[in-house]
């Protein structure tokens, strides 16, 4: 109440500067906001224009309204809710198995050094290796179905993310673990009083990395072993020259992409503004 | 020597302690003998890094001493089973995911003592303190002062039989660490608590103290021990600045602060 009240006080005691400084950020922000969704509809039309120019082939490059139309023929017969659904549903399903699997080991890891200390070359060879390079195995071992494809979507993300879980809880002060064990705790107190809650904001800026290489992990899966998802739908389009699939299931992605991070974004703001 | 009536409350009797690293054995404590009786206000100086913080972190049972031994009521400290041991560290170290109510009542809850009565207690203290309204406030809201007093009743609660206050100022500028040397040695003095606090600071430790001892250089040994007393009624540290005994005893613990200097 009293933020308020002095934020009021303080919107009437401004200064003409103080205004010309606001307006001008005010103005900034709008260049910056109005200049983003025209170089969309630029790159667009230039593209639509090229096409139907013959500039380009429209075949093989396709356009935004063939996109637009592939998507509402996709809509209408309903497939695309399918394929859509599987790679969300996949996304979704192997970002929480990492979030869980990661806390899990980094906890793990921070509860033993010893084993900390044995894993610690095992793990940083597993994170620098090209995760692509797992997919056909996974596919062999696992068999063509949905579950090698969250697998999948997992073996992307989850080792960096053990490694930055625990090097995130290994960074929490010495002199608060320490006011730990004075007041009588143990180390399992430091980890769920300290450790556990002093690192969710690094927690949350994992996963907003984490949402991203998941869905990576489920498209390069589906490359290889799915019947439907969107990965699959631009592997299945390019074999049969259907470029417009290919390339609306790209914008998709993008789409999903965004999403899923803003998600995570809102979930951040929302822990920043409880704190 | 004389007999003192004081009941001792807590011993330390010949305490070694070393360091150990893969570059090698620093010998932080050597022979370390004293006694801090119940109700005093003990101040321990020393030159910096001498191995203070050590020591306290001996008594408070965070590490074992190599020999010797450390009586809390003519009973070992791994003797006793429940707490008596309060710690004040030298930054408040307030968690910020917690309320200032959280905060307090931390250590009762790692205790797993949030009983009614505690939690009573816990109440009255802070609505003594000034605290109570801050309840649900985020502790970088507070004042440095009242930062200082937060971590001081989150100890308090406990109940401790000695507390140990590890430099509780040095993170404060000189003013606010002024007024708050003054308030934190009062709740202390209120609630009858023994104290020992750890400070390179000569004037807070003559301000502030019932006994002084002085700790040589690493390895730290007890270079004196100075009763402080001042002809003042109603003592606080800030009065006892102004007391006409305060620079003797200053120069006197500085002269034997002074002897320990390393030959350079």
């Amino acid at each position: 109440m009293s933020l308020k009240h002095r934020k009021a006080l303080a919107a009437e005691s401004i200064s003409v500067k103080q205004k010309a400084y606001l307006n001008a950020r005010l103005r900034h922000k709008r260049f910056v906001q109005i200049s983003r969704v025209l170089l969309l509809l630029f790159f667009l039309g230039l593209w639509e224009t090229a096409v139907r120019q013959k500039w380009i082939d429209g075949f093989i490059f396709s356009s935004p309204s063939r996109i637009f139309n592939t998507f509402l023929t996709m809509l209408k017969d309903g497939t695309i809710f399918e394929h859509v659904g599987a790679t969300l549903f996949e996304t979704v399903a192997s970002f929480f198995l990492v979030v869980i699997c990661g806390l899990f080991f980094a906890v793990l890891l921070w509860c033993s050094e010893k084993l900390s200390e044995i894993m610690e070359p095992y793990l940083v060879v597993l994170n620098s290796l090209p995760k692509s390079a797992l997919a056909p195995l996974l596919i062999v071992w696992l068999g063509a179905n949905r579950s090698t494809i969250i697998v999948a979507g997992m073996s992307v993300a989850i080792f960096g993310t053990i490694l930055n879980l625990y090097t995130g809880f290994r960074e929490v002060s010495k002199d608060k673990m320490k006011l730990i064990y004075t007041l009588g705790g143990s180390r399992y107190h430091v980890l769920t009083k300290v450790v556990l809650p002093s690192t969710v904001p690094a927690t949350i800026s994992i996963m907003k990395v984490n949402i991203g290489l998941c869905l990576v992990g489920v498209v390069i899966g589906e490359f290889i072993g799915a019947r439907c998802g969107l990965g699959y739908l631009i592997i299945y389009g390019s074999q049969v020259f259907k470029l417009d699939w290919v390339l609306m299931s790209i914008v998709i992605l993008c789409i999903i992409a965004m999403g899923l991070y803003g998600l995570i974004g809102v979930v951040e703001k929302w822990y920043q503004k409880r704190i | 020597m004389e007999v003192s009536d004081k009941v001792s409350l807590l011993e330390c009797k010949h305490v070694n302690y070393s360091y150990h690293t893969m570059s090698g054995e620093t010998h932080a404590l050597s022979d370390v003998s004293f006694q801090v009786n119940d109700g005093e206000f003990t101040v321990i100086v020393g030159p910096s890094g001498c191995g203070k913080s050590t020591l306290l972190s001996l008594i408070c049972s965070l590490n074992e001493p190599e020999s010797g031994s450390i009586l809390l009521n003519g009973r070992s400290l791994s003797a006793h089973t429940d707490f008596h041991i309060g710690y004040m560290p030298q930054k408040d170290q307030l968690f910020e995911w917690r309320n200032v109510y959280g905060n307090i009542t931390l250590g009762l809850e790692i205790q797993r003592r949030l009983s009614k009565e505690n939690l009573e207690f816990t109440e009255k203290l802070m609505r003594e303190y000034g605290l109570w309204d801050f309840r649900h406030v985020k502790p970088s809201q507070l004042s440095g002062g009242m930062r200082q007093r937060a971590a001081l009743i989150r100890t308090l609660v406990l109940r401790p039989s000695l507390l140990l206050l590890d430099e509780p100022f040095s993170a404060l500028d000189y003013q606010t660490r002024l007024t708050v040397s003054d308030d934190i040695y009062r709740i202390i003095k209120r609630e009858h608590k023994t104290a020992i606090l750890v400070t390179h600071d000569l004037a807070e430790a003559v301000s502030m103290a019932d006994t002084v001892i002085v700790l040589s250089n690493r390895p730290a040994t007890v270079a004196a021990k100075v009763p402080v007393h001042f002809s003042i009624e109603e003592r606080t540290p800030m009065k006892s600045r102004n007391a006409p005994e305060f620079k003797e005893y200053f120069n006197m613990i500085w002269k034997e602060l002074n002897t320990y200097v390393p030959e350079t």
